[in-house]
C-alpha cells in the first residue's frame, strides 16, 4: 500500500508490514481465546456479558488484522488458515496474553496491562501511513478505552476492597509483572516500520505505560512489584507452557472438521 | 417480600446491590425501563448496564438506580390507582387529527 523506490526496499518492507500486522493480531486474537474462557463461569452474569463483550472487540480486531495479514503476505492463507492452522511456534503474540486466566484478579490484572498498552498503541496508530492498521486503530481505540476502564475500576475495587481481594489483587499484580517488558520490546520490524511512519515503535509506549498503570495501582492501594527478571520470547515464537493447552482447544474443531460452516 | 418491595428470590445474599436501568435509544426520546443489573456500587452498576443492555447499539444515555429507592404502587391499590380513568375516554388525544409532522407522540 506504501509507494517505495526499489522493488528490493518494497519486498522487505511488505515482510516487515506482514510480521507487524501478525503480531498485532497474534495478541488481539489470543486474548480474546483466553477471555472467551471466561463465558459462562465469571463471578456474576454481568461480568460473564462483559468480559465476554470485550473477548469479541478483541477477535473483531484480530479478524480485520489477520485477513490483512495474509493479503500481505500474499501466500493465499485467510484469517481462518492464520489463526487455526499454525503451530505454537509460529505464533508472534507477547507471553503476557497467554496467561491463564487464574482467579479474576488475574484476569483483571492482565486486562489492565494490556489494554494500557492497546490503548496507547492505537492511539499513535491511529496516524499510520497504512490505511487499514489505521482503520482498525481509529476503531479500535474506543473498544481498548473502554477495556482500559473496565480493568481499572475492577483493580481499585478489588485492591482498596477487603483484605481478601486485596491480598489477590496484589498477587496477580506480582504475579503477571515479569510479563509486561516484553510489550515494550522493539525489534528491526518494529523500528523500520516506525522509520516509515507506518508502525509504532513500542518501546517508545514504556514511559506513558508505567505513569498510567502506576496511578492505578496507587489508588487500589496496591505496591508495584519490585521484580528483576522478565519473560520474553513470545514474538520469536518461544511460548509459555499453556499455550499449547490453549491452542489445541482453539483449534480443536477447525483441524478435525476442516472449512466446518455454522 | 423484602424491605426493597422485591420478592426475596430476586436478592443475592453477597453485597451487590440490584440496580434498575433506564436507557435512552435515541435524542429526543425518554428514557425507558430496560432491566435490572447486579453491581457493587453506582459506577460499576452504569458499567455493567452498557454491557448487557446496549450491546446492539440501543442507547445514547443510560441511567441506574438503586431499586431499594424506587416506591411502587401495590396490586392492592389497583382499583382505587387506575380504575377511575378507565371511562373517561375524552382524555385520550384521538378527537382530532395530528398533523404528520409530529412523529413522536
Amino acid at each position: 500500500m506504501i509507494a517505495n523506490d526499489s522493488a528490493g526496499t518494497t519486498d522487505s518492507m511488505a515482510r516487515a508490514l506482514f510480521t507487524y500486522t501478525l503480531r498485532l493480531g497474534d495478541d488481539a486474537l489470543i486474548l480474546a481465546q483466553r477471555l472467551s474462557e471466561w463465558a459462562s463461569r465469571a463471578p456474576e452474569i454481568e461480568e460473564d456479558i462483559a468480559l465476554t463483550n470485550i473477548a469479541l472487540d478483541l477477535l473483531g480486531q484480530a479478524r480485520a488484522l489477520l485477513d490483512y495479514a495474509g493479503t500481505l503476505e500474499g501466500a493465499g492463507r485467510d484469517e481462518d488458515d492464520l489463526a487455526y492452522l499454525r503451530s505454537e511456534r509460529e505464533f508472534t503474540n507477547v507471553h503476557l496474553v497467554e496467561q491463564e486466566n487464574g482467579d479474576f484478579a488475574h484476569t483483571i490484572a492482565r486486562q489492565l496491562f494490556f489494554s494500557t498498552y492497546q490503548l496507547a498503541l492505537y492511539e499513535e496508530l491511529i496516524s499510520s501511513r497504512d490505511e487499514l492498521l489505521a482503520g482498525v486503530a481509529a476503531k479500535g481505540v474506543k473498544e481498548a478505552a473502554y477495556h482500559n476502564d473496565h480493568a481499572t475500576q475492577w483493580t481499585i475495587r478489588l485492591g482498596d476492597g477487603t483484605d481478601e481481594s486485596h491480598r489477590r489483587m496484589q498477587a496477580a499484580v506480582d504475579r503477571l509483572w515479569p510479563f509486561t517488558a516484553e510489550l515494550f520490546e522493539a525489534d528491526d520490524v518494529d523500528r523500520a516500520l516506525a522509520a516509515q511512519g507506518i508502525g509504532v515503535d513500542p518501546s517508545t509506549l514504556n514511559a506513558r505505560w508505567a505513569l498510567s498503570i502506576a496511578e492505578v495501582l496507587s489508588s487500589a492501594t496496591l505496591t508495584p512489584p519490585q521484580t528483576t527478571w522478565s519473560s520474553h520470547g513470545g514474538r520469536r515464537g518461544v511460548h509459555t507452557e499453556g499455550f499449547g493447552y490453549l491452542l489445541a482447544e482453539m483449534q480443536y474443531l477447525h483441524r478435525s472438521h476442516p472449512d466446518a460452516k455454522w | 417480600m423484602s424491605e426493597s418491595g422485591l420478592p426475596q428470590s430476586r436478592q443475592r445474599r453477597d453485597e451487590t446491590t440490584l440496580w434498575e436501568v433506564f436507557v435512552r435509544g435515541r435524542r429526543g426520546l425518554s428514557h425507558v425501563h430496560a432491566g435490572s443489573i447486579h453491581a457493587a456500587d453506582a459506577q460499576m452498576a452504569l458499567r455493567n448496564a452498557r454491557d448487557v443492555y446496549t450491546r446492539r447499539g440501543e442507547g445514547v444515555s443510560i441511567w441506574v438506580v438503586p431499586s431499594s429507592q424506587i416506591t411502587a404502587s401495590t396490586p392492592d391499590e389497583k382499583d382505587p390507582f387506575f380504575d377511575p380513568s378507565a371511562d373517561k375516554v375524552y382524555r385520550h388525544p384521538t378527537f382530532y387529527t395530528l398533523p404528520e409532522e409530529v412523529r413522536q407522540m
